[in-house]
């Protein structure tokens, strides 16, 4: 059985997963992840010794197509749904800032 | 209640309009749903526009419509370019997509009539429809219970009448569980079966499309409409599709039935198991033999799953982030709280939960002991299907160990959750088929459904022996008060 998780673990994944979550969710957060992964590590009870993993259920090969040009949606259209956007980009906060994360 | 097939019949025929049909779908909503809340919204106008085209398509002759004027249900994490798609998540609050999905493209040909999108838990994420951001769904056999979930807003609207037919879709019993609950019928196809172009991915290895209805036949006649390869989905398989109606009045004599006792153990309330013991023999009679099987690795199911789908989750959720669409938290100071303000803002509790666990999955240091050894367990989960079936024809078991949890009763307890979906996992893990099909009530009036599991792409085989189930059964004749 795993140790229970720190809060400051907790703000490490959820510093991972980009979510600024507030002190009050970090430790229910604590908790909870704790008991899922109390629950999760009966997996290792289990012997996979040579045990080639699966990613995809259904045998899945490279599928490859013809490199060719054809119709896409365009930028009017996949710009649509932007929160904030100047023709014809998507617009984000500076990141070229030295203080910038 | 009249079912798809009927419709779509008379529709063809010309003895009932589109029109009608749809109008009457809409008026049963508009009668029904206010205390319900299957629906995040409904599409009037598109429905009526659409039914018009088809009687006009009737009128000039055309004749190949199997889903003629049938209204439909769609799971509201299927893109539809005609009326919102928000995955019951704020962050994607009014997202209206550029495109439609695969499925709606085949619906729309089929001439079948899309009325409507449905409630589910936040980005399919949950097993009680309780984890949207739109509001609860109640169950119409009890209201003050739950529909199951993840696409609890679908079972409801085929439960009640409001619509023959709906999609959902199935990553972890998402389909089967609310069908169980809601006494409908749901299938989860074989994982390539049918594209996910247009479907907002939540775990892409285990998510599949599959059809919710009252009756076999009309299930079998939707996912016929539903399958088929598809180029802009890399994991779509070339095969064609079978005549699933064409099966439905095989004898089922001489098939093999396996009986799991893992689907059997602690946990399983004890109407449930004598209503699907009772489904079993009623099989037996209809000439089917029972072989005992064991599915060892079983009990590692859902810790396997909830590695897997959040560490697919986790990378799949990371394209929300408040540039492209969706929500954007106001003023951030620099790229990263954009990032982290947008998504902690849009995203409810479980959503994160997930998010949480499956990036701490997915983490250098802890990589190989969850998600890699999750993906070793997930072989030996398959290994188990693939000994069973070289004995069996189908493995029977209930669908869910309960029937319908009272609303709140398991919100506070995220494991509690998680095992009411113990039965319908491992399907999605060993990528099989699986349905659930209605097999009684128990003592007060709620629905126990019954799972058939199968090798891959023996749709046709399951909705044999549903279909000869059911119509030995009738309990799709009684319908919620």
């Amino acid at each position: 059985m795993s140790e229970p998780l720190t809060e400051t673990e907790v703000r490490h994944i959820a510093k991972l997963s980009r979510l600024q979550l507030s002190d009050e969710e970090i430790a229910v957060m604590a908790v909870e992840l704790s008991a899922i992964v109390g629950y999760v590590d009966q997996l290792g009870e289990v012997n996979v010794d040579g045990i080639v993993p699966t990613a995809h259920a259904v045998d899945v090969q490279n599928v490859f197509r013809a490199d060719e040009i054809r119709d896409s949606i365009g930028t009017k259209t996949a710009l649509s749904n932007a929160p904030v956007s100047e023709d014809p980009y998507f617009k984000v906060p500076k990141v070229l800032d030295p203080g910038a994360v | 209640m009249i079912t798809a097939t009927e419709i779509a019949k008379s529709v063809r025929s010309g003895s009932m309009s589109a029109r009608d049909a749809v109008q009457s779908s809409l008026s049963r909503i508009k009668e029904h749903d206010s205390s319900l809340g299957a629906f995040l919204f409904v599409c009037e106008d598109h429905a009526l526009e659409q039914a018009t085209q088809v009687d006009a398509q009737i009128r000039n002759g055309q004749t190949d419509l199997p889903l003629a004027g049938v209204p439909i249900a769609i799971k509201d994490n299927i893109c539809t370019d005609f009326a919102p798609t928000t995955c019951a998540s704020k962050i994607l609050n009014n997202f209206c997509p550029p495109y439609s999905a695969h499925v709606i493209e085949k619906l729309t040909h089929a001439g079948a009539i899309i009325v409507g999108k449905t409630n589910l838990d936040e980005f399919a994420m949950g097993s009680s429809t309780e984890n949207s951001a739109k509001g609860i769904t109640r169950n119409p056999w009890d209201r003050e219970r739950v529909p199951g979930g993840s696409s609890g807003g679908s079972a409801v609207s085929v439960a009640s009448g409001m619509t023959p037919l709906a999609l959902g879709s199935d990553t972890g019993g998402s389909i089967r569980q609310p069908a169980s609950l809601t006494g409908v019928v749901g299938i989860k196809p074989t994982y390539g079966c049918v594209s996910r172009y247009g479907l907002v991915a939540y775990g892409s290895s285990l998510d599949q499309i599959g059809p919710m209805a009252r009756t076999v036949e009309d299930a079998a006649l939707l996912l016929g409409t539903i399958v088929g390869h598809d180029a802009r989905d890399s994991t779509s398989v070339a095969k064609n599709a079978p005549d699933y109606v064409a099966n439905l009045s095989n004898p089922i004599a001489g098939k093999k039935i396996g009986i799991a006792r893992e689907y059997f153990g602690e946990g399983l309330d004890a109407q449930t198991r004598s209503a699907v013991e009772f489904a079993i023999e009623v099989l037996r009679g209809l000439g089917a033999e029972t072989v005992e099987i064991e599915l060892p690795h079983t009990k590692y199911a859902i810790a396997c799953y909830y590695l897997i789908a959040t560490a697919e989750a986790s990378s799949n959720l990371a394209r929300y982030d408040g540039v492209h669409y969706g929500h954007r938290s106001e003023n951030p100071r620099d790229i990263f709280e954009l990032y982290s303000a947008s998504r902690e803002e849009g995203f409810g509790r479980e959503v994160k939960r997930r998010l949480m666990l499956g990036t701490h999955a997915l983490s250098s240091g802890y990589y190989d002991a969850y998600y890699l050894r999750a993906m070793k367990v997930r072989t030996l989960l398959r290994k188990d299907f693939e000994k069973a079936f070289a004995n069996v024809d189908v493995i029977c078991s209930p669908t869910t160990p309960t029937t319908a949890f009272r609303i709140g009763e398991k919100t506070d307890d995220p494991l509690a959750m998680y095992l009411a979906d113990i039965y319908t996992i491992s399907a999605n893990l060993a990528g099989i088929p699986a349905m659930s099909v209605p097999c009684g009530f128990d003592s007060t009036d709620l629905p126990i459904g019954m799972q058939l599991m199968g090798p891959a792409f023996s749709e046709s085989n399951l909705i044999n022996i549903a279909h000869q189930y059911e119509i030995s059964s009738n309990h799709f004749e009684r319908v919620p008060g």
